[in-house]
């Protein structure tokens, strides 16, 4: 099996966006945790902020980093000619 | 072809949904014209498990890609409702909003912890263990690593996570089925276990895929119906989760109103009193506190008769007094142990909405046991996120869908199907003490709700409440409520009618049956697939393997009704033990399987036991389920809770598994061509072949 600059290009690109929805992940996650208490002050439509990020507004941001990186894979993969179309 | 499958699949669904709700519209007509509650769950139960059959008669199949993987053609929409099905289990449908009633925002790890990790699945996992492609997930630990020894392993790890989550699923059932038909607990176990057999039974993956798609939309519609019905009694607006913010404040100012109210303080004191006498007698001794007690009873009853006017009434009050005393020392011990217990009962409300309450006396101890709660959230989340990624039951499922791009878009519906539940889940706990603090706390003891009365019927620990301070009205601190009960009672707090309330007893249950037919099917495979058919006999036919894969359900299902019917541990304990296992034995190894060519066999192993390991030794040693039979107690590490354990196997596994990987040579050239085989969807020229090796 021999890769080509192309594959190597898309494994390259498909790494740095991996990262980068994993800092938005542990941002949401384990930051906004981490200051949950001083988060709590701001009022946020009723709710305390990190109340509202700990029951919904991370939830929704995981839902939207897993539909986007089907998005742009899906993108990447006809880019660089490795969907799985191209084979037929 | 696969559009006009998918085409159909929607239609048929359709068709199913609307049958579901015109059944219960006639059960509820049926109620309105007399019919008894028992016989509504009778109907309930009866027709789910009917329906679930049926669906695994018709699926029944014996062809090997059937029954392992579903054939690999679920459109990723119904990978989705299949995987949210197999994902909620009992404790997320019964339990989740209560612990968040009791826990505030500290429940709300268990909320960001298990849809969190699906960002894991889909970055790290399902989209490279779709194009490997064959059948489990000590398939994939075997192919990459090489021989028996590292798939064994993995095949030890998945059966121990199965099973401790299984037992946990079959306790679910059988609390379900014996409150909403009259029917014994054991009995119950058994009931529900039928409902599982016939379906996975049949026609394995594919009979469990389809079920669970039926699975998830009646448990769908079974928990949103009692909150929106709810939401509209407090806010006149039928989306709880948009306006649950205000009911929040509410609840917030009502907190604050009871924790200085004078009569609420007087009803934490007596609790904080007793708990201080209870504590002193036992101090002083069990026997000699007892006849104490005892003897001034007695005196009690001696002094009125002996009295210049007898006083019948108080004299026989107490008689009674002495007639209701502990008959002996271990009673009475018992009973102490009772009121040490209630100590907690002396606390003021615990603020819903602020993260990390700290307890103490000083300011300095406030904000010690702050940070413990925090770092233990942390822990927790973790723990669930990490474990999430690792729960070979999941990981699983998207070997189901017919492509690589499918697997991505299939873990997108994933989530959203199991989002539109756990962002409910807290809207419904804060709904719930809304209406408990406005409704309940203040009612004269005369007027309580029918249900309250029927609930505490069922059991003391579910809902109690006593007019500890005799004044004839509610405080909230005589208010005991556990945790199972919230989602239950809902519909009747929102004055909806009883067949509601079977239509929840049967969401309940279609999550507990649908993750345990997960379970139990990945447990059977891992023993056919990866033991006999490549371990032992890989000359077996197809035939055989189906066989033995059935016979082995069989017994595993056997086996865990029978450890269920001993009613072990607590289920939250249960479910938390099984994440923190998962995520030490699988995660590291299968991340580092595919994004890191150099991984080795040797690594795998060693990283996989110290994972396994540690989480199995700190279990051990702090769980007071462990301690108390005598195994020796030590501190925890960093104050973590043994719930939070996965975060230490984890950090352990990685490491040894890095540290060996650095030390030991590389990996043949075969394997790393395995390696970026799986990280493209597809290779032009790539001879490789994983999914297509099938037998």
């Amino acid at each position: 099996m021999e890769l080509t600059e192309a594959h190597r290009d898309y494994w390259r690109k498909n790494l740095r966006m991996t990262a980068f929805l994993l800092v938005i992940w542990f941002v949401v996650t384990f930051v906004m945790a981490f200051y949950a208490r001083e988060l709590a002050t701001i009022n946020f439509f009723g709710w305390p902020l990190s109340f509202y990020m700990a029951a919904q507004g991370s939830l929704i941001i995981y839902v939207l980093i897993i539909g986007f990186y089907a998005m742009y894979m899906r993108k990447l993969d006809i880019e660089h000619g490795v969907d799985e179309g191209a084979e037929q | 072809m696969s559009q006009t499958f998918n085409q159909q699949l929607k239609k048929y669904y359709s068709f199913y949904t609307i049958g579901f709700i015109s059944f219960v519209i006639v059960l509820g007509i049926a109620e309105q014209m007399g019919m008894p509650r028992l016989y509504l769950g009778y109907a309930f139960l009866a027709a789910t498990i009917l329906l679930y059959a049926s669906i695994g008669i018709m699926s029944r199949t014996l062809d090997v890609a059937e029954y392992y993987v579903a054939g690999r053609k679920v459109p990723a929409l119904f990978n989705g409702m299949a995987t949210g099905a197999d994902w909620m289990s009992a404790a997320s449908f019964i339990g989740m909003a209560g612990g968040l009633y009791l826990q505030g925002f500290d429940g709300l790890a268990f909320i960001m912890g298990w849809t969190g990790g699906y960002c894991l699945v889909a970055l790290f996992l399902a989209p490279y263990l779709r194009k490997f492609g064959q059948f489990t997930i000590p398939d994939f630990l075997g192919a990459r690593y090489g021989g028996n020894f590292v798939r064994s392993i993995g095949v030890f790890a998945a059966i121990l996570v199965s099973f401790v989550y299984v037992v946990a699923q079959i306790y679910g059932v059988g609390l379900i089925t014996s409150r909403f038909t009259g029917l014994a607990f054991e009995i119950g176990v058994f009931v529900g276990l039928l409902g599982i057999l016939v379906c996975s039974f049949l026609g394995g993956m594919k009979a469990v895929t389809w079920t669970q798609v039926a699975q998830y939309i009646i448990l769908i519609v079974a928990y949103m119906i009692p909150v929106v019905w709810l939401s509209v009694k407090e806010t006149g607006i039928p989306i709880p989760q948009l306006v649950y913010g205000s009911v929040l404040e509410k609840v917030t100012a009502l907190e604050k109103k009871l924790t200085v109210d004078p009569k609420e303080l007087e009803v934490r004191k007596i609790f904080a009193d007793r708990a201080k006498a209870a504590g002193e007698k036992m101090k002083a001794g069990v026997e000699p506190s007892y006849n104490a007690d005892r003897a001034a009873l007695v005196a009690k009853v001696d002094e009125l008769k002996a009295a210049p006017t007898p006083d019948g009434a108080a004299i026989q009050a107490a008689e009674k007094a002495v007639d209701s005393f502990p008959k002996d020392g271990k009673a009475y011990e018992a009973q102490l142990k009772g009121q040490q217990g209630q100590a907690g009962r002396a606390a003021a409300p615990l603020p819903h909405g602020t993260p990390f309450v700290g307890v103490g006396k000083t300011d300095e101890e406030k904000k010690k046991s702050s940070d413990n709660k925090r770092n233990n959230f942390l822990a927790l989340v973790f723990s669930l996120m990490v474990g999430t990624a690792a729960l070979p039951h999941i990981l699983m499922r998207y070997y189901t869908t017919p492509s690589v791009h499918e697997a991505r878009v299939s873990v997108f519906w994933s989530l959203f199907f199991i989002f539109l539940l756990y962002f409910t889940a807290p809207a419904l706990a804060v709904l719930v003490k809304y209406d408990i603090y406005t409704n309940i706390v203040g009612l004269p003891f005369a007027d309580l709700p029918q249900w309250v009365n029927s609930w505490q019927a069922v059991d003391r620990a579910l809902l109690s409440i006593v007019d500890i301070n005799r004044d004839g009205i509610v405080q909230l601190a005589e208010i005991a409520i556990g945790q199972d009960i919230i989602v239950l009672v809902t519909p009747e707090i929102a004055g909806l009618p009883y067949v509601i309330s079977g239509l929840v007893a049967a969401g309940g249950l279609a999550a507990a049956l649908s993750t345990a037919d997960g379970l139990l099917l990945t447990i059977a495979n891992a023993l056919s697939h990866d033991v006999y058919y490549k371990m032992v006999n890989p000359d077996a036919t197809t035939a055989r393997r189906i066989t033995i894969s059935k016979i082995l359900l069989l017994v595993v299902a056997g086996l865990a009704a029978w450890v269920t019917s001993y009613k072990p541990g607590d289920i939250l304990f249960l479910v938390g033990a099984a994440f923190s296992l998962a995520a030490a034995a699988f995660f590291p190894a299968l991340v580092l399987g595919i994004f890191w060519k150099r991984a080795n066999k040797i690594a795998a192993v060693f990283g996989m036991l110290a994972g396994l390991a540690t989480v199995i030794y700190y279990m051990l040693r702090t769980y007071p389920f462990f301690t108390n039979m005598g195994v020796p107690k030590m501190d925890l590490w960093f104050a973590i809770a043994p719930i939070g354990s996965g975060v230490f196997g984890v950090a352990v596994g990685m490491t040894v598994m890095v540290l060996v990987t650095l030390a030991t040579k590389a990996p043949p050239q075969e394997v790393q061509d395995l390696v970026e085989h799986v990280r493209y969807p597809s290779i032009k020229g790539d001879k490789m072949n994983t999914a297509g090796a099938m037998g």
